[in-house]
């Protein structure tokens, strides 16, 4: 059953990807017109930006370009840097570990408090308790990060000299200092997600708490604690699951944001500091990553649903 | 005659008063109108020349003659706050009309003839959700190089499948209604039928859309002129004005705060205001 399903989304992931790095490749390829001016300035002796070109490969046609691209990129070589001359992979990596690290914390913060959130406004549906949750994360979840992150800098930073300002922790910093260093930079990324998640557990927990199968569950004598657990929050979950995964996309640009405002070597600021210094293969590789963790993280999302979903489960509709 | 014309009359008035006890609706509206005459109104309003350096008065905190202090260059940050709202109001409506404009003619298009371009766009929008439009944007730009209409370009061509999106699904609903259904019968064109029978029963659900993406835009612009890679300086954008002034925001907290307080009011007032509108067309 689960591998039918496979069988049935795996391609579209697959589709998704080869149209996402067919754009990711034109953007960076075509649109900046001659790479090697572009990098090497405008005042650059022409021999030497058509010996740059001819260096990296840009002189050849774009299909061949695309095909060698792609296919070094799928055996983890992903090009050199214009901007440091070496294999843009290990950067990569480490920058992605970093940003894990960072996405951990944000997402070990928000989850609890988003579902607790949700789940808690919508067992007082209609009071203000209730409008009180859903506007102020729907307002937090509208003001961009680097507003929020100002603010908290000043707050926690400035004023209180709680939590340092920069996420950039000495060199030997055991875990615990490494999360006291990212707590400051996660909280940006609570505030954005909060509300996407308290959302959805509300809208899931309502709808549950009104189904016929609670009212049976409470009629037949359970206690309130084995309705909920049981009936209500099993049920009202499961979309949750799905947003917080596509959140993962989300939390991409969040990351650009966050990581450039505190100094954080990480996949976002990669990117950032990539488009700043026109390094092509740096941001194509950057971009497609995340894409391609993007792609995972929703198919992810999707079997978890099947698995835990018994109408899917059972009738085999995707 | 009367009776033909009573309805829509009806609906409309209620819609009116409905608008007018809708509370959202009205803190964003005064909210997002405050800043619209900031932005347009704002070198009269401005009580010190926005632009004009005085290094005498470098990073003096706020003050009776500077209400919110100067920043590096001497400027007033009152009056930058006042006159900031200006690029980002100009940009972001743009950027949605130009959105809002592509993605109502492709939606209307694919959701009226579907087929092959349909699954086109299905599966290009879906590859354009796995990236978050601050990283396409950021990698479009530094493509194509900076400016406002670059930045309006890239955010309104980004919009555009996301709106072509919800179109295309009312568009779909509305085909297989029988008007539609009479006006091809009558022998009228795809386009009429599209531009002329469709389009003005979907408008109230493109309305809706265009201020939530309106939102978004507001959002995006602020981020990637804090980045670097939206409206560029001497403006007095706010989000200029953080990036320029966020490391010194240990001793010289009000060259930012003003302009986060901005930012962060725009955004939210926005919101409210889609958000009432959304509540008030949606019956």
């Amino acid at each position: 059953m689960i591998l039918r399903f496979l069988a049935k989304r795996l391609p579209l992931s697959l589709i998704t990807l080869l149209i996402l790095s067919i754009a990711v490749f034109l953007g960076g390829q075509l649109l900046p017109g001659d790479v090697g001016r572009a990098v090497l300035g405008p005042l650059a002796d022409p021999r030497a930006v058509a010996h740059f070109n001819h260096e990296m490969g840009i002189d050849r046609p774009l299909i061949l370009q695309y095909g060698s691209w792609i296919s070094r990129f799928l055996v983890g070589n992903m090009g050199v840097s214009y901007t440091f001359r070496t294999p843009v992979a290990p950067f990569i990596a480490d920058a992605l570990v970093n940003s894990l690290k960072l996405a951990a914390m944000a997402f070990v913060l928000v989850v609890p408090l988003g579902i607790l959130g949700g789940v808690w406004a919508a067992l007082r549906v209609g009071t203000w308790t209730d409008r009180a949750i859903t506007l102020l994360g729907q307002s937090l979840g509208v003001v961009p990060e680097f507003i929020s992150s100002i603010v908290l800098i000043l707050i926690f930073g400035v004023w209180l000299r709680w939590l340092p300002m920069s996420a950039d922790w000495p060199d030997d910093s055991g875990a615990l200092t490494q999360i006291y260093y990212l707590f400051l930079p996660s909280l940006p990324l609570v505030l954005i997600f909060f509300g996407y998640i308290a959302r959805v557990a509300r809208a899931g927990t309502v709808e549950a708490l009104d189904a016929d199968y609670t009212r049976t569950a409470v009629l037949k004598g359970l206690s309130w604690g084995i309705v909920l657990r049981r009936h209500v929050l099993r049920n009202a979950l499961l979309p949750t699951i799905t947003v917080i995964a596509s959140l993962i996309g989300y939390l991409a640009g969040g990351l650009v944001i966050v990581e450039t405002l505190f100094h954080y070597r990480g996949i976002g600021s990669l990117i950032y500091s990539a488009a700043k210094a026109k390094d092509f293969p740096m941001l194509e590789a950057a971009v497609l990553t995340v894409g391609a963790i993007y792609a995972v993280a929703s198919l992810a999302a999707d079997l978890l649903n099947a698995l835990l979903n018994p109408r899917l489960r059972a009738g085999g509709g995707a | 005659m009367t009776t033909v014309l009573a309805p829509p009359r009806r609906l409309r008035s209620e819609r009116t008063r409905r608008a007018a006890r809708s509370a959202t609706l009205l803190v964003g509206l005064a909210i997002l109108g405050f800043w619209v005459l900031c932005a347009v109104f704002g070198s009269r309003i401005a009580p010190i020349d926005p632009y004009a350096d005085n290094l005498l008065a470098t990073l003096e905190p706020p003050s009776w003659v500077h209400w919110f202090g100067t920043d590096q260059l001497g400027r007033d940050v009152f009056s930058r706050v006042i006159v900031g709202a200006r690029d980002i109001l100009t940009v972001a409506p743009l950027a949605t009309l130009l959105g809002t404009l592509l993605g109502t003619a492709l939606g209307l298009f694919v959701g009226y003839h579907r087929g092959a371009v349909d699954d086109l766009v299905s599966r290009i929008i879906e590859a354009l959700q796995a990236l978050p439009l601050v990283i396409v944007a950021l990698m479009a730009l530094a493509a194509v190089g900076t400016s406002n209409l670059a930045v309006v370009m890239v955010i309104g061509f980004v919009f555009t499948p996301l709106i072509a999106r919800t179109v295309r699904s009312a568009v779909l609903i509305e085909s297989s209604l029988d008007y539609v259904a009479a006006a091809r019968l009558r022998g009228d064109g795809a386009l009429d039928v599209m531009f002329v029978e469709i389009l003005p029963n979907v408008l109230p659900l493109i309305v809706v859309e265009a201020t939530v993406r309106f939102g978004y835009a507001i959002f995006f612009v602020a981020s990637l002129s804090f980045l670097g890679f939206g409206i560029q300086p001497p403006s007095a954008d706010w989000g200029i004005a953080i990036a320029e002034n966020y490391s010194l925001i240990g001793s010289y907290w009000w060259t930012v705060i003003f302009d986060a307080i901005a930012t962060a009011s725009l955004v939210v007032g926005v919101y409210l205001a889609a958000d009432g509108i959304q509540s008030v067309l949606r019956e």
